[in-house]
């Protein structure tokens, strides 16, 4: 067990060493891994960012406001609501009075003055209609026309269904940026694996050596494996650090966007768990990449 | 104990390298492997070495049947030999020091031993001050006494060694020779091929001569 602890901390010192001899080299191997892994990093920041920009206005997202002819009676609008409580394809109906929406719109400054110019109430009634959560963004199209063939009906207003529409593309584009994490991944175990072929071909001499004197192949396997896992850590790193970077050059327009349309919203960065699952997932494919060509090409060098 | 019995080694192009060699060395005992080069002795050490199998015959050393060694064990039992090169085979982007800690290194001896047992070793062949150097910037003789070194580190019970004065000057030879014969002294096993003839005088031990793979003369045991 101390051997085994001694071994380790000897092969990281090796693969630290071996990383720091060819600077330049390492440095660019961790650059395209920190490149490559930056890209599906990045897109999730951006698609984690739309979808909670977006997910706030969910709640108003394809409700419909059916706005009944003018002279309907109350009596006429209720009916019409109870009718359309029983539908399926509703959550909540909602009768608006005439003289309700008067009242709110009294409430809002510079409405009041106007409204007092006015001797009847030339409001209509008002029923708003939540669609069920389940109904996809195609069928709302259909249910604004059923709605509109209403006879007490005058006009249906179909509430910021773009939303609906934009959350439909934003899961969309959320598992198109999985694939390309997965082929992205790929990548990196690939260029992690050539890097340390080519680390084993230059060592050939220490190689053959190590084993005349009795290091087994686990021994001489392991910096290699450290390496590899080091440079993934590292290119993981840079590819949080890329992120954090695009973030803070995109924080001007974003913060004058956000202005604009009054919202609360500010850009963030990796979550927590996914800033681990990079980190760490780049030491992971550094160490398989490794892992992958080592153990092949190891056991191809002997002593003469 | 080094005991051969009727070994050979054929190569896949159908030349025999040694044709049923057969002696047997003592623990603690020397002896030297003569011979015309390509008469064998290389080959003999490389199946000790287990860097090569036999084809023929059995080879035990210190109980264990090399024919038939299992091949992830080979590491361990390489541990208990020493094996000097003609070419030293020392690494020249590391410092003398760490050439010789290379064999404690892949055993886990404990850090702050390795120091001690690294230049008690390179004490002994005389390099003591130059153990931060390269090895690149030494004469050819102070970089076979480095191999020495790494090969009598770790304390191994046998060491073999390959023509290790084949590139040294005749006085140079001798000191060299004086390592092994303490080595000797000491109680190691000692097999040195080499076909300087002066060194085998001087030495005054066991001879063993190969001609064509062939065993043609053993002067046996000498005291």
């Amino acid at each position: 067990m101390i051997v085994w602890a001694r071994h380790h901390r000897q092969a990281l010192a090796a693969a630290v060493a071996s990383l720091l001899r060819a600077p330049l080299a390492s440095l660019m191997t961790i650059g395209v891994i920190g490149i490559t892994l930056a890209l599906p990093a990045g897109l999730h920041v951006v698609l984690d960012n739309l979808s909670r920009l977006t997910g706030g206005w969910t709640q108003e997202a394809g409700e419909i406001s059916v706005f009944l002819k003018s002279g309907t009676s109350t009596a006429t609008a209720e009916k019409l609501m109870e009718r359309l409580r029983r539908d399926p394809e509703m959550t909540r109906v909602q009768h608006v009075t005439p003289e309700q929406a008067l009242r709110e719109f009294r409430s809002r400054p510079g409405f009041g003055e106007s409204l007092k110019a006015l001797d009847t109430n030339p409001l209509p009634h008002l029923l708003v209609v939540r669609p069920a959560p389940s109904l996809p963004a195609e069928r709302l199209e259909q249910l604004r026309q059923r709605l509109a063939k209403e006879t007490a009906v005058d006009q249906v207003v179909l509430d910021l269904a773009w939303v609906r529409r934009l959350q439909n593309w934003l899961e969309l584009a959320g598992r198109f940026a999985a694939m390309l994490a997965a082929l992205l991944a790929l990548g990196v175990v690939l260029i992690i694996s050539n890097t340390i072929r080519l680390a084993v071909a230059n060592r050939r001499d220490e190689i053959a050596v190590t084993k005349l004197v009795g290091g087994t192949n686990a021994y001489i396997r392991r910096p290699f494996l450290y390496g590899g896992a080091l440079q993934g850590l590292l290119g993981g790193l840079l590819a949080w650090l890329l992120t954090l970077a695009a973030l803070w050059a995109l924080s001007g327009p974003i913060g004058e966007l956000t202005r604009l349309y009054q919202s609360e919203f500010s850009a963030q960065g990796l979550p927590v768990r996914e800033w681990l699952l990079l980190v760490g997932g780049g030491t992971l494919l550094g160490w398989l990449g490794a892992f992958l060509v080592s153990s092949r090409h190891l056991s191809a060098i002997e002593p003469t | 104990m080094l005991q051969l019995t009727h070994v050979g080694k054929r190569y896949p192009s159908g030349y025999e390298a040694l044709k049923a060699v057969s002696f047997t060395l003592d623990d603690g005992e020397m002896a030297f492997l003569t011979g015309h080069s390509g008469a064998g002795k290389s080959t003999l050490l490389r199946l000790l070495a287990l860097i090569e199998r036999p084809t023929r015959g059995q080879l035990i050393v210190g109980g264990r049947n090399l024919e038939r060694f299992p091949a992830r064990r080979i590491p361990h039992y390489r541990r208990e030999l020493g094996v000097v090169f003609q070419d030293n085979r020392l690494l020249f982007d590391r410092t003398v020091f760490d050439n010789v800690a290379l064999p404690l290194q892949v055993t886990g001896t404990p850090l702050a031993e390795i120091p001690k047992r690294v230049r008690a070793a390179l004490d002994k062949v005389g390099l003591l001050e130059k153990e931060r150097l390269s090895p690149i910037v030494l004469s050819g003789g102070e970089q076979q006494r480095v191999g020495i070194a790494r090969a009598i580190v770790h304390r191994p019970s046998i060491l073999l060694a390959d023509e290790p004065t084949g590139n040294l000057d005749p006085d140079l030879s001798l000191e060299i020779l004086e390592l092994f014969l303490d080595f000797h002294a000491h109680g190691t096993t000692v097999l040195i091929a080499t076909h300087d003839m002066n060194l085998i005088k001087v030495a005054k031990q066991r001879v063993l001569q190969l001609d064509h793979g062939e065993l043609m003369l053993d002067t046996g045991r000498r005291e």
